[in-house]
């Protein structure tokens, strides 16, 4: 165990060393058009701001068990780590990211409001810094949809109006919420249905209803392609997916809002940082989390800031033109029928309901 | 050799003479008297030495960056020593209580249970053991959150009644003057943060004895501000469990009615007043927190993974799950394991079959064709070899979908109906096709290289001795095929039951492996417990193949060339 973990570190140390000077700062994110988007909001105005330079590593989708193996190696290379809160929430509980005091490590809105209020409830757990809110939507395409265009989730599931395949993420959180609530479960109830044996084994039953007609999706650009590629009539995917789809690469493709479920993404500092890199790391944070730096990423990706004085300052594309609140997911003509991505419910259930979604996959 | 010479070199009638001389008296001597077998032996194993010294550096480095990053993951698959690590105090309790009872555990365990939970919050371990319990029982994860977030106020009642007795009880000054040994309450006065580390904490003598719960955890309290948070001990209060602990002592049946040290005082009307101070039901207190403190099923769960070691992963992997009552099967709904596996095993013989069917001909081609041209069509198999697996994988993607391009053309050529188009992706073919393209290079090489040596007069002697084209074949080429047939399919078999991102985007449901759930585990779940046994399952499976194979074929039939 020792030797390993020695090994490791070394290796560790050895890339590390390779690869970052010591005012270098690496920062990682999920890639592409959100981390264009972040270089341009945060990253940028950073590096001139401080001299700081930024290292973007594009690690996100493995970020937990990375950082996980990095701190048993007793070697943490990343300073600032972009999540969605789940995985905030579950590096947090493995002691594996920093607790943050809102109102002292983060900025104030301009009017003075305290951080801890301008975030609200969209501060998840204790390690988690919000960002963005996203939503997981359902996208279909004009063309093949048919004469009615669907307004309401359900349509998943209505296969008679809608004929055709359809993109279901490949996990049960999502589907088996919308699954309740198209088998008539009030959406207050929802959780307390799918806590229960039956309730799970009603959303499976209500899911297995369109079994055969479902494409299964593991990565954020399978829809998108499987839309384009006119291979589904409609499916499930984040908005911001879709948005460039519809604006930025005009494909007969449309979004149905109803019961979106909005969920987070934001950063979290590592556990194990020198003072030094700790410091640093923090100070990037109190920058690229205030009003105006929320804001401003919002001309680029159509993700809607967190926080709430951020909010009115968003604008347009910076290279479309078009006028982005519209296409945020909190805008309140799409936001009519919203959902919020339980984080509890899910930290507690998720290998549970997992292992029998898993396993009504496969049967 | 070196050493061996000088008894080489001996003169040809010493020789002799020493040969005839052995015969008689014993062993054959070396020219320094020694036994020539010893004298052999040192220079061969100095020889082996120097060779192993010459190796030694791979053999390390294999080692090192091999075998024991992959042993300690295996280990993962049984170690379960954080449950015993994180509520020592509880566990050690626990092993009395009735798991098969209907009585959850008394208020000693509920107490141990708040000592341990105290300090699993400070040291933020506690979810991180929710986090673990939740793989077997579900909801252990909120519940030690949540408890985590108001375990510090369940001491404070005592906390609180202490300082409203006497504010002689508010700072760590006063506790040390009693809890500390002189000399070390001397060494932190001189002590000054750019000293360095600090003392380390040495009870008073007769404490333990006197204040044997106050003892534990006030040392537990100091090891932790010293060593973790690295804060000046001597300023940092005692931390509401300590108060408890003094309590508990108080009232306990020792007494400090003889004690004549320092705060002997304060201690004593301490004593009198705790009788009359109110009191915390450590057990209602937890149940209040949330009511599954009181539920069996968590009690059950903690104590059947109490000790280091479980097989509770292993159990898992193969669709069982332990209880108080000994291994039982899962419930119907969540069985997948086993699925997974057979599957696996069933499509990678597949998938090898295949890559021999589609592989054998191309290198016989290869084979037998001027090498000009057989290097060439050699790069065209290479090609895809060079190309990134997504790439390739993707490209199957646009090739095999309902709206591809294979469909497409068997629609445009009127052979399959528009609305009928055949499901070649997203299922178990879509996996067959995009593997055995993706391994058939591996097929091919040992293939080919293995035809290579095949000479071609055995067969025209073959076919002038009037075989027909088929009895050559299969009588005297094809045998001869046969090391590089097993090299292929060892390689494209032990390769394809551990692929996972080509069945992962092209497998839709019916075509993953388990590969893909170890994936899961590892990267998503984080339940590298889970992930270990798998892995470990499949290593067994893969060694267990390969065993049978060297016992049928023989390992020496399998030639790469």
């Amino acid at each position: 165990m020792n030797l390993t973990k020695t090994l490791l570190a070394t290796t560790a140390l050895t890339v590390a060393a390779g690869m970052a000077h010591s005012e270098d700062m690496t920062i990682v994110s999920w890639g592409g058009a959100y981390s264009k988007s972040q270089q341009n909001a945060y990253h940028t105005p950073y590096t001139d701001k401080t001299g700081v330079k930024i290292i973007n590593d594009e690690s996100s989708a493995e970020a937990v068990s990375k950082l996980r193996a990095m701190n048993e190696a007793g070697n943490v290379t990343w300073d600032v780590v972009d999540v969605v809160a789940a995985d905030a929430l579950r590096l947090c509980d493995e002691g594996l990211a920093m607790e943050i005091d809102p109102d002292t490590m983060l900025a104030d809105a301009p009017d003075g409001t305290k951080a801890s209020e301008d975030f609200g409830d969209l501060l998840v757990g204790d390690c988690f810094i919000p960002q963005i809110v996203y939503s997981t939507t359902v996208g279909y395409r004009t063309d093949l949809i048919g004469d009615t265009a669907p307004t309401d989730i359900c349509a998943i599931f209505d296969t008679e109006a809608y004929p055709g395949k359809r993109s279901l993420e490949k996990r049960p959180i999502n589907n088996m919420e919308w699954a309740l609530l198209c088998d008539g479960v009030a959406k207050g109830d929802v959780y307390d249905v799918l806590e229960t044996d039956e309730g799970q084994q009603k959303a499976l039953d209500k899911l297995a209803t369109i079994k055969d007609d479902v494409i299964w999706w593991s990565a954020g650009a399978d829809t998108p392609q499987l839309l384009a590629d006119g291979e589904v009539v409609m499916g499930s995917t984040y908005n911001g997916r879709l948005f460039s789809l519809i604006a930025e690469q005009d494909q007969p493709v449309a979004m149905l809002w109803d019961a979106q479920v909005f969920d987070l993404d934001g950063w979290i500092i590592p556990t194990g940082l020198s003072e030094e890199r700790q410091a640093r790391a923090l100070d990037y944070i109190m920058f690229a989390t205030d009003t105006q730096r929320l804001a401003d990423q919002s001309k680029w990706i159509s993700y809607g800031p967190a926080r709430k004085s951020s909010a009115p300052l968003v604008g347009k594309h910076a290279e479309l033109g078009i006028e982005m609140a519209p296409h945020m997911p909190t805008d309140p003509e799409n936001a009519k029928n919203t959902f919020l991505y339980n984080y509890e419910f899910w930290a507690d259930y998720r290998d549970d309901i997992d292992a029998k979604f898993q396993a009504w996959l496969v049967k | 050799m070196s050493d061996a010479t000088p008894a080489q070199t001996a003169s040809s009638s010493a020789a002799e003479a020493r040969i005839a001389d052995a015969a008689h008296t014993g062993p054959m001597l070396a020219a320094d008297g020694t036994p020539l077998k010893k004298s052999l032996n040192r220079a061969l194993r100095l020889q082996k030495m120097r060779a192993l010294a010459l190796i030694a550096p791979l053999l390390i480095f294999v080692l090192v960056t091999f075998i024991a990053p992959i042993a300690d993951m295996l280990f993962r698959s049984v170690e379960n020593e954080i449950v015993s690590e994180t509520l020592p105090s509880t566990t050690q309790i626990l092993v009395e209580w009735d798991a098969e009872g209907t009585e959850i555990p008394g208020e000693p365990v509920f107490e141990a249970l708040y000592d341990d939970m105290f300090f699993a919050k400070e040291a933020k371990l506690h979810t991180r053991l929710g986090s673990r319990l939740n793989y077997e029982l579900t909801g252990v994860s909120s519940l030690f959150r949540k408890s985590g977030r108001k375990v510090e106020d369940m001491g404070e009642v005592y906390q609180d009644q202490f300082e409203d007795l006497d504010a002689f009880w508010k700072t760590n000054e006063n506790w040390a003057s009693f809890m500390a040994s002189d000399g070390w309450v001397a060494a932190m006065a001189d002590w000054k943060k750019a000293d360095g580390a600090q003392p380390a904490f040495e009870l008073r003598e007769g404490v333990a004895e006197m204040l044997p719960a106050t003892s534990v955890s006030y040392l537990r309290f100091a090891d932790f501000v010293q060593n973790v948070d690295e804060d000046n001990l001597y300023k940092e209060d005692p931390w509401a469990i300590v108060y408890s602990s003094l309590h508990k002592d108080l009232t306990g049946e020792n007494g400090v009615s003889s004690y004549t040290g320092p705060a002997a005082v304060e201690l004593k009307a301490a004593a009198t007043a705790a009788s009359t101070f109110e009191t915390v039901n450590f057990s209602e207190a937890f149940q209040k927190i949330d009511k599954d403190w009181h539920d069996l099923e968590v009690w059950q769960t903690l104590k059947v993974y109490t000790p280091k070691y479980t097989s509770g992963y292993f159990l898992n992997a193969v669709d069982r799950q332990k209880s108080v009552e000994g291994v039982e099967k899962r419930p119907e709904n969540q069985r997948i394991y086993g699925i997974l596996f057979f599957r696996t095993m069933v499509m990678s013989v597949a998938i090898t079959l295949s890559c021999i069917l589609l592989g054998y001909p191309v290198a016989w081609i290869l084979a037998n064709l001027p090498a000009r041209q057989a290097n060439l069509l050699l790069i065209l198999v290479l090609l895809p070899f060079w190309t990134s697996l997504l790439v390739r994988t993707s490209a199957w993607k646009v090739m095999l979908q309902q709206q591809g391009v294979i469909n497409d053309t068997l629609v445009w050529l009127g052979i399959v109906a528009t609305d009928d188009r055949l499901a070649l992706i997203n299922n178990q073919t879509g996996t067959i096709i995009a593997m055995t393209h993706i391994l058939l290079p591996f097929m091919i090489l040992p293939l080919y290289s293995v035809m290579q040596t095949i000479q071609p007069t055995y067969l025209r002697a073959a076919k002038s001795l009037g075989a027909t084209n088929w009895t050559a074949f299969w009588r005297v080429y094809f045998p001869q095929s046969i090391p590089g047939i097993g090299a292929g399919s060892i390689l494209v078999f032990i390769l394809s039951i551990g692929y996972y991102i080509t069945p992962e985007i092209v497998g839709g449901t019916s075509g993953t492996f388990i590969s893909n759930r170890i994936a899961y585990h590892i990267s998503s779940s984080l339940n590298w417990g889970l992930g270990a046994a798998l892995g470990a399952i499949l290593l067994a499976a893969v060694l267990l193949l390969y065993y049978a194979y060297d016992k049928i074929v023989g390992i020496d039939n399998v030639k790469l060339g």
